[in-house]
């Protein structure tokens, strides 16, 4: 039941903003941020008690003879996504509240439905709804950056977008449908029991249909291309939601559907799903190098820490994924922390060239620290969340694969060394 | 008494986060007071947990909090308490202490003056952590948090541009080497399943069980993150840049605590490298290189820091030699020894900085000796004490490593007493050019000489007399048993904690070796001090151009303009290449080309529906006379 809750509250919310038009939108959405942060606490809080598992799943059939169900549940796994969705809500919400949008109504809606649209695919337990959630959180965010976007050629830039992840999805549908031949039934359980039971060179295309889509949503070398522009021409918020949450349903359809499903899929051709990935954190890195704009530099700099998220998931064990939950949720908040860090910096200057930036310090120093705090948490300092899930992965692939070692190490640092870049006192 | 040790770290911690979140508004002397007493009070619980170390305690583990439970990953936060870990606490406590009240004199009248006490006590903190840590990963915290401390101080003075590319280069060559570290941590966990010194090494040895070649490989990436640390070839350069932070941290972070960390470790790890060769001897050779490099760099610079930086470099690969050589204690000891004498000629020179009005070149200076008497005397005492003449205290700590090297490597050997040759004459070159002679600075500079305040004397004179008394926590054999004292002192606290060598030296050898130590030093010293105060030499700059080994000394053999030239362009190139070409015309290039391609595919089709009705009923009787056909 508190599944449903969290879906409902900001699809009715963002109803309600339609309806009631711009005046206190803006009110209205950080009131809705907050009241899914508590109803997150309390599905937190019923999971570690274990006292009523029954308010955390709710099972409805929908089309029964095709096997598809309203099914959603949440473990830990989607507990965390939750958490990070919630949790960055409010905090994007109040970020963009002395600004001025035409019609924020429109915004702040789009924003709830997307924020809906992202629960879904993070709560449910059908693989088809998790397609369809997926898909339909693309929509409203094409908008958001369409609509409010001030950069030249936006609508160009958009459609790349639209498209590009549209056409990487179809493969998901085609993989999906193909494993559903054989099991009559959309239930991950199902789907779970179906994959596993492939050949393994069957799992291998499987495989490859559903990293084709989650490494263009990642994004992953050489699939990338879409998304420093993308985030560029989105407004702030737009970014924030596209880096902060929605990409991560990827990463997660990973852990959810692809670990499980393609056990054999992903021990015989994971490592050139590996092998992209490393070659994604040494190309972004260098591509971090030569940026000029501190937005883009932020975007490549999440390409490389993405790479070495996939990586770590893909390593397929379980110090490798719950690295990867830790991961994804700190990459969500810091990559959030950074475009908060880029806005207030752009509001100010009126423009993102680094090399005209500095001097912020004198002005404002807690601003400057707490940028640093963050900056040293992209690095991946230990005590800062970075660090955990960095270090899981490391420790990993020596696990796996002692010989690729070298690799995601030497990745990882340069990653970071880019990372120290913006920091410009 | 153990549980106590939690305190030690903590209350630096309370003091940085008191002052950096209410530290507004209080005066510049509760601010120092605060910053130092905190730093007193660790001091004091570290006297006591050693105590109890010192009267043979059991090692202790103390457990903080749980931190990383993840798959097979089960770490907690703990502190280990041994003699090893309780004699670094003494030394980083109590010579920290000293730089905290020296600083409050020195920084007074710096406008950042709340916030330089607050990160010189995160910086104890942190660095407490990385010898307290029970793991390696606990080590790694305290790690990676004196090495953003060194950040943020060396960049302290963030206002000049050239102090942040300082600061950068520092965080960045670290890091470097921090990945070795990681690697040989996530090696040591792969093939034991744990990162507990305690299970590796102490209690348990699950460390033995690791074979040979992976071991080497162990060995040497943690080496590498000591190289990064602790200023060793390839990856010294930062160092020397450092001392564009103020003094007090040249003094605190890259003197005396931060840049052992390195020899902590392989120390601490002491274990995995007694047993393994390769490892052992790339550390000796490292060690000795980076050595013999600083010692003549020093030779011919003329900035008072970069001196003091080039001859830190040369003194912490001695101590790595000894590691290398399996003389794990001896290299403790020397870090201890170093500390102190090292810590009071930063501090001197800051003081000479103070009462030069911020002037560290060494040719406008002289003469300083009736303006500045205390600081004077006790700099001249570290000199004599690094240096190493009997009985001060890096006599014993330097000739204990040369001992050793004696017995395992003549090479190596005839290479440390040039370096400490080297050592001698650049110390002296130093004191004779700042101390003797004439004033050269300017009238004004003149005119403002003098004595630092007792805030900054009184430091240096406890560190001039431990300089003095130091070495005697290790006596050699030949000389404690002269005198009816214990010898070895050290020896015998660290016992349970290091690996002991199996050398045993016949007493004329020892006696023959500090002889021979000694004249090497003395006629260094000689030198000196015919070409800069008998005959007045001065350092001038256009002289000293004359040679080419003098050039390539004065250029630091150019290693920086090398580096430059071998990584940082090519990967510059690299990635302009990257950005300007593959990514927009290839990648991208590709992405578009499938677009324009279904969208000219789209074209061609769509002039077939060309809305014109002929056309259509045209193809529609050619289908059909077709289909018709086929029946």
């Amino acid at each position: 039941m508190l599944t449903l809750l969290l879906i409902a509250i900001p699809l009715l919310m963002a109803g309600a903003i339609f309806v009631m038009g711009s005046k206190s939108a803006r009110q209205l959405a950080l009131f809705t941020g907050i009241a899914e942060l508590l109803v997150t606490f309390a599905a937190i809080w019923i999971e570690k008690s274990g006292t009523h598992p029954e308010l955390l799943s709710f099972n409805q059939q929908w089309i029964g003879p095709l096997g598809i169900s309203y099914a959603f549940s949440l473990d830990g796994i989607s507990l965390v996504m939750v958490l990070l969705t919630t949790l960055l809500l409010p905090v994007i919400v109040y970020a963009s509240f002395n600004k001025t949008f035409k019609n924020p109504h429109v915004f702040y809606g789009l924003m709830l439905l997307m924020i809906a649209s992202m629960i879904g695919a993070f709560t449910t337990s059908d693989g088809l709804l998790f397609y369809i959630f997926y898909e339909f959180a693309l929509i409203p965010i094409y908008f958001i950056i369409l609509i409010w976007s001030h950069a030249e050629g936006r609508a160009r830039i958009t459609l790349k977008f639209f498209l590009y992840t549209l056409f990487g999805s179809l493969f998901m549908l085609i993989a999906l449908l193909y494993v559903y031949q054989h099991s009559h039934s959309f239930a991950m359980a199902d789907l779970y029991a179906a994959g596993q039971s492939l050949s393994a060179y069957e799992q291998g295309w499987v495989f490859a249909g559903f990293f084709i889509a989650f490494a263009v949503k990642i994004p992953v070398f050489p699939f990338h291309t879409w998304q420093p522009a993308t985030y560029n021409a989105a407004p702030t918020a737009g970014a924030m939601l596209l880096a902060g949450i929605m990409l991560k349903m990827a990463s997660y359809g990973l852990i959810r559907l692809v670990l499980p499903m393609l056990p054999e899929g992903v021990a015989e051709y994971g490592t050139w799903a590996l092998v992209l990935a490393s070659i994604s954190v040494l190309y972004a890195s260098g591509m971090a190098i030569v940026q000029k704009n501190f937005k883009l530099l932020i975007a490549y700099s999440s390409i490389a820490h993405l790479g070495v998220l996939t990586a770590g998931i893909l390593s397929g064990n379980a110090q490798g994924v719950q690295g990867g939950v830790m991961e994804m949720l700190s990459h969500g908040i810091i990559t959030v922390g950074l475009f908060i860090v880029y806005d207030i910096i752009e509001s100010r200057m009126s423009h993102d060239e680094m090399s005209r930036m500095g001097g912020i310090r004198d002005v404002n120093p807690q601003f400057a620290f707490l940028f640093f705090v963050i900056v040293m948490g992209s690095v991946a300092l230990p005590m800062t969340s970075g660090f955990v899930g960095e270090f899981c992965f490391c420790s990993d692939s020596t696990n796996t694969a002692p010989h690729l070692l070298l690799l995601p190490g030497l990745l990882l640092y340069l990653e970071q060394c880019i990372c120290c870049a913006p920091f410009r006192p | 008494m153990e549980k106590l040790v939690t305190l030690v770290p903590l209350f630096p911690l309370a003091g940085f986060l008191y002052i950096t979140f209410f530290g507004k508004g209080f005066s510049k002397g509760f601010i120092g007071t605060l910053a130092s007493s905190t730093i007193l009070l660790s001091f004091i619980v570290s006297v006591l947990v050693f105590t109890t170390q010192m009267h043979g305690a059991h090692p202790a583990i103390v457990k903080v909090f749980d931190w990383i439970t993840a798959g097979s990953f089960d770490i907690d936060f703990s502190f280990l308490v041994d003699p090893l870990s309780t004699i670094y606490l003494l030394f980083i406590t109590g010579v920290g202490f000293l730089i905290h009240v020296y600083s409050t004199g020195y920084m007074h009248d710096d406008e950042g003056f709340n916030r330089f006490m607050a990160y010189l006590n995160l910086f104890v903190f942190f660095m407490l952590i990385l010898v307290l840590g029970d793991s390696y990963v606990t080590m790694f915290v305290g790690w990676e948090g004196v090495g953003v401390c060194s950040f943020m101080l060396i960049g302290f003075w963030y206002k000049d541009m050239k102090n942040n590319d300082a600061a950068k280069k520092a965080f960045i060559v670290n890091r470097i080497g921090d990945l070795g570290l990681i690697i040989g941590m996530c090696l040591l966990f792969a093939y034991t399943g744990t990162l507990k010194f305690d299970d590796l090494f102490i209690g348990g040895s699950d460390a033995s069980g690791i074979p040979g070649g992976v071991g080497t490989a162990i060995g040497i990436s943690l080496f590498i993150g000591a190289m990064g640390k602790s200023a060793q070839i390839p990856l010294h350069t930062w160092l020397p840049d450092a001392m564009a932070g103020p003094t007090p941290v040249s003094a605190l972070i890259h003197a005396a605590t931060m840049v052992t960390a390195g020899i902590y470790m392989v120390a601490r790890s002491s274990e995995l490298y007694a047993y393994n060769e390769i490892a052992s001897s790339v550390i000796v050779w490292a060690g000795i290189l980076t050595s013999l490099l600083g010692a003549t760099i020093a030779l011919t610079q003329n900035d008072i820091k970069k001196v003091l930086a080039y001859s830190t470099v040369s003194q912490l690969g001695l101590m790595f030699v000894a590691l290398g050589m399996g003389a794990y204690s001896t290299a403790v000891f020397h870090v201890i020894t170093h500390a102190f004498f090292k810590a009071l000629l930063f501090l001197g020179s800051g003081s000479v900085i103070h009462g030069m009005s911020g002037e560290q070149d060494i040719r406008r200076m002289g003469g300083l000796k009736k303006f500045m008497p205390v600081t004077h005397l006790t700099f001249l005492i570290g000199t004599i004490a690094i240096s190493g003449v009997f009985p001060f205290a890096g006599f014993f700590s330097k000739d204990q490593i040369v001992a050793v090297a004696f017995e395992e490597n003549k090479i190596v050997f005839i290479l440390s007493l040039l370096v400490s040759a080297c050592t001698a004459f650049y110390m002296f070159r130093l004191y004779f050019l700042t101390f003797h002679g004439k004033f050269r600075g300017t009238h004004d500079q003149e005119h403002h000489l003098h004595e630092s305040p007792k805030s900054m004397t009184v430091p240096l004179m406890i560190l001039a007399v431990l300089s003095v008394v130091g070495g005697f926590i290790g006596l050699p054999h030949a000389v404690g048993e002269q005198m009816g004292m214990h010898w070895h002192w050290l020896d015998h606290f660290l016992e349970d904690a290091v690996v002991m060598p199996s050398i045993h030296m016949s007493l004329s050898t020892e006696v023959l070796l500090m002889v021979i130590a000694t004249i090497v030093a003395l006629g260094s010293i000689a030198y000196a001090w015919t070409i800069y105060k008998k005959r007045g030499v001065l350092a001038d700059e256009d002289k000293d151009m004359e040679s080419s080994a003098q050039k390539l000394l004065y250029n630091k053999y150019w290693i920086d303009e090398i580096y430059d030239a071998l990584i940082r362009k090519p990967v510059d190139r690299i990635s302009h290449f990257l950005g300007k070409f593959i990514e927009p015309k290839i990648i991208d290039g590709i992405v578009e080309g499938t677009g324009s391609l279904t969208k000219n595919t789209g074209g061609i089709f769509r002039m077939l529906q060309s809305g014109s009705l002929s056309l259509y009923i045209f193809v529609f009787i050619i289908g059909l006379i077709a289909i018709l056909l086929s029946l």
